[in-house]
């Protein structure tokens, strides 16, 4: 296998001849920002946020994708860059219905994430409310599309790992929607297996297990009850 | 099949066609306004007049004054005093209705002719070349043997006998040809390099998915000429060593699809596709592919995923399908205006082709002239050809007395070129040079009455329906790029929303993954840089606060105590 020798913000890197410039990077320890991309899964190239610019192409390329080459000069964290990246995610929170206050994955999101690293205070653009769905007919996993940012990593996680490709997308543009096969309910889905490969390649909180929904949290009220009967009444036993 | 037997078609068809031919278009534009019924009655009126022996009526493509149709000819042969025999008198009928049959046909046996006239010594006829659509209007595009009859097929025969793979390659580089589907990427270097790359198998794609608003060259040759395309594919297959081409072509094209059948089946019959054609060991053999309605199926990587059965959405390049293509193979994909000026590459030669254009522009180009101008139709002219000469000479300036304000090029992928600047010679490069693109040869003529910010965000409206949506800054930045053009119009816009308008163009166009996302700012981009002020004039002044009539307040860092 050959070697080639690139820099990658001034360090020099040596990488193996076809990784990409993510992978090379990510193993000099230098961190490029991804969203779609996904370890074990094929690339996508959709999302953008891992764009770096290439001395003497006139292209920004994703990094996910762009195979390492000899004597390549790379930069992942100019200005111009830094600034794009922001664009993104405004342009991502604003095409959907984020309320994070609500969010089942509020804390535990990559997108929320992503703001946080590119610096995102606020969204300069206008909010689009698009009219979303929520299919919870699943029997141990729900999809609220209103916080789907259409990564495509569910459908890649389902049809590379699992093998159903239950996943797919529908429409085209700012319609594009992910549908269970043939765009009928989860729960009456004949392939899913019930995997959750999906839930675990999701980003965000479009995909979710049942019962992680703060609408779903249990407040055990029985427990006061049980207290107050300890303490007054010395019952211990239920 | 040899080539005998070919120039045997050649002559039987020649011999057996009749001294008088009327020729009635039968392309999608003049059947839209009728012409199937004035083909039928043209027929039925030459059986009537008994003139059957002397008059022929031919189903033929595109006579390029599409906006007169239905637009039938008359070729009649008369004596002339030289010492060349006969020469051929010809004459243009237009807006013919099925009525005006009788009248035409009626002229052969003395009667008056009451049909409208056209005039084929006008400026619109007299300026323009025909390489690319030298038989349009001339061959039958639903019988192969008009287009044998046209040396049709020769440039196929003389390839496999003349010509190595190499040479074709090189003929194709000398000529200079460059790609008409947009991007210009020069020919030969493509050939060229799917010829070198190694695969098993390789595929030659013919890219017929012309998406454009206002673009309709490659239907019209499709429509009007189609085994000029199958010719110069086949050419194209032997290059590169392929021996599978597909054609894909775009749904909302019944008649191109129909006639491409057509066209594909009886070069098949005759051996001009298929095994061993003309006896060598070259094979080839075309199939067609039809779109579902997509934009974005006309870019190369979305339109081989299409092909292969999958979600038409574009990948990122490299990998170039000159590379891995369909199904992981080196594939050749052109635009049907690329190959259908091969066959004339081949008979003519690279040097007589070279010699049409500029420098850096080879050859002519087929335009759609479209839009606020008195002639609308097809226009062919040598690349280089000012465009002042294309829109008020060729295409006889604004109708009504109106002013032409700037033209459009590229559809949603070009931009607005000001009619200041109407003196640029028509090449890629020049074009690039104003912030517009070529494209494949779309040109829309504005008037004084065309407000650029409404043509601007109808661009960016077809860009953002035609979204794939696969990528961030295409599939959500053209929907805001379209709400602030929105707002721009309708006046509630001020300099601020200018300026984000201007910085997502910027993102926008750099950070998408395909060429749609990356040019769909440029309509809005040129017509900023040439028509400004008619962004500014629809601005409210002030801050947004103010515009809201909010009172004004000291910025609150100040009133908070600290
Ligand atoms: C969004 C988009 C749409 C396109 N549509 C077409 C099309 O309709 N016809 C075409 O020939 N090329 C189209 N192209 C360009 C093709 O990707 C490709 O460059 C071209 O077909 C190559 O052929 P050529 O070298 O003969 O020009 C399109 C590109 C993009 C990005
Ligand atoms: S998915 Fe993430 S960004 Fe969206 S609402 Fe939930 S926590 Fe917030
Ligand atoms: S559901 Fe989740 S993983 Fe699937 S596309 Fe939407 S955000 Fe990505
Ligand atoms: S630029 Fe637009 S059309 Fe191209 S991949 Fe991105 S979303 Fe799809
Ligand atoms: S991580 Fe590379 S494009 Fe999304
Ligand atoms: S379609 Fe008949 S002249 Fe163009």
């Amino acid at each position: 296998m050959s070697v080639v020798t690139l820099t990658i913000n001034g360090q020099l890197v040596s990488a193996r001849a076809g990784d990409t410039i993510l992978t090379a990077a990510r193993e000099a320890g230098i961190d490029i920002p991804t969203l779609c991309y996904v370890d074990g899964l094929s690339a996508h190239g959709g999302c953008r946020i891992c764009l770096v610019e290439i001395a003497g192409s006139p292209r920004l390329q994703p990094a996910c994708f762009m195979k390492v080459g000899e004597g390549m000069e790379v930069q992942t964290d100019t200005e111009r860059l830094r600034g794009y990246r922001r664009t993104i995610v405004e342009l991502l929170f604003a095409e959907g219905n984020h309320i994070c206050s609500v969010c089942v994955a509020n804390g535990a999101c990559e997108l929320q994430d992503m703001a946080i690293t590119v610096g995102m205070d606020h969204d300069r653009f206008d909010y689009i409310h698009p009219n979303r769905q929520v299919d919870l007919s699943h029997d141990r996993f729900g999809i609220d599309h209103n916080r789907c940012i259409l990564c495509t990593r569910c459908i890649r996680a389902c049809d590379e790992l699992e093998g159903a490709h239950t996943w797919d997308m529908a429409g085209r543009g700012s319609h594009s929607k992910v549908i269970t096969d043939l765009n009928e309910p989860w729960g009456e889905s004949q392939t899913c297996t019930s995997c959750g490969k999906c839930f675990m390649a999701c980003p965000t909180g479009a995909i979710f297990q049942k019962g992680d929904t703060v609408a779903e949290t249990d407040h055990p009220r029985a427990k006061l009850e049980f207290l107050v009967n300890a303490r007054e009444k010395k019952q211990w036993n239920v | 099949m040899e080539l005998t037997d070919l120039l045997d078609i050649a002559a039987k068809e020649r011999q057996a066609r009749p001294p008088h031919l009327i020729r009635c278009c039968t392309a999608a534009g003049c059947l839209s306004a009728g012409s199937a019924a004035v083909l039928d009655r043209l027929r039925g009126a030459v059986h009537d007049e008994g003139l059957t022996e002397r008059v022929g009526v031919a189903a033929v493509g595109c006579m390029r004054l599409c906006c007169q149709g239905p637009l039938v000819r008359v070729d009649s042969p008369v004596a002339s005093s030289g010492t060349e025999g006969v020469g051929m008198k010809e004459e243009l009928y237009q807006r013919v209705t099925p009525d005006d049959a009788g009248s035409i046909v009626g002229g052969f046996n003395g009667g008056t002719v009451t049909a409208n006239k056209g005039d084929l010594n006008s400026a619109f006829f007299q300026l323009q070349s025909s390489v690319i659509l030298e038989n349009s209007g001339r061959v039958e595009p639903e019988r192969i043997e008009t287009y044998i009859a046209a040396e049709g097929y020769q440039s196929l025969h003389r390839v496999l006998r003349n010509f190595t793979p190499a040479q074709v390659v090189e003929e194709i580089t000398r000529s200079g040809l460059r790609g008409r589907g947009g991007a210009a990427y020069p020919t030969g270097v493509k050939w060229a390099t799917v010829a070198k790359n190694p695969g098993e198998k390789k595929y030659v794609v013919c890219n017929a998915d012309e998406g454009d608003p206002g673009a309709f060259m490659n239907r019209s040759v499709l429509e009007s000429d189609p085994h000029r395309v199958l010719e110069g594919m086949a050419i194209a297959g032997y290059a590169i060593g392929a021996n599978q081409g597909y054609i894909y072509v775009r749904g909302e094209y019944p008649l191109a699809v129909q006639r491409l059948h057509t066209a594909i089946a009886q070069a098949g019959r005759l051996g001009l596709l298929g095994s061993h054609i003309f006896s060598s060991p070259f094979d080839f053999r075309i199939d067609l592919r039809t779109g579902a309605g997509a934009f974005v199926c006309g870019e190369e990587t979305a339109l081989m995923a299409s092909i292969m059965g999958q979600r038409g959405t574009p990948t990122p390049r490299p990998p170039y399908p000159a590379e891995h293509g369909l199904w992981g193979m080196p594939t050749l994909l052109n635009n049907v205006e690329t190959y259908a000026n091969v066959p004339t590459i081949i008979r003519r030669g690279a040097d007589w082709f070279a010699s049409i254009g500029t420098e850096k522009n080879k050859g002519t180009k087929v335009f759609c002239l479209t839009g606020k101008v008195v002639n609308t139709g097809l226009v062919e002219v040598p690349l280089g050809t000012p465009l002042r000469k294309i829109v008020h000479d060729i295409g006889g300036g604004a109708p009504d007395g109106g002013t032409i304000k700037a033209v459009q090029t590229g559809g949603p992928s070009g931009g607005c070129i000001p009619a200041e600047l109407f003196d640029t010679p028509v090449e890629y490069d020049s074009l690039a040079r104003l912030g517009s693109i070529m494209g494949s040869g779309g040109m829309i003529v504005l008037d004084d009455k065309n407000n650029m910010v409404d043509v601007a965000r109808y661009f960016m409206q077809f860009c953002m329906d035609e979204s794939c949506g696969k990528c961030v800054p295409c599939r959500a930045g053209t929907v805001q790029l379209h709400r602030l053009l929105t707002r721009i119009l309708e006046g509630r816009a001020g300099a601020e929303d200018v300026q984000q308008l201007e910085a997502l163009c910027d993102m926008v166009k750099h950070t998408s993954l395909c060429g749609l996302g990356q040019a769909a700012p440029n309509p809005t981009l040129s017509t900023l840089r040439f028509f400004r002020h008619e962004y500014e004039a629809l601005l409210k002044p002030g801050s947004p606060a103010q515009r809201m009539g909010l009172p004004l307040v000291a910025p609150v860092s100040a009133n908070r105590p600290r």
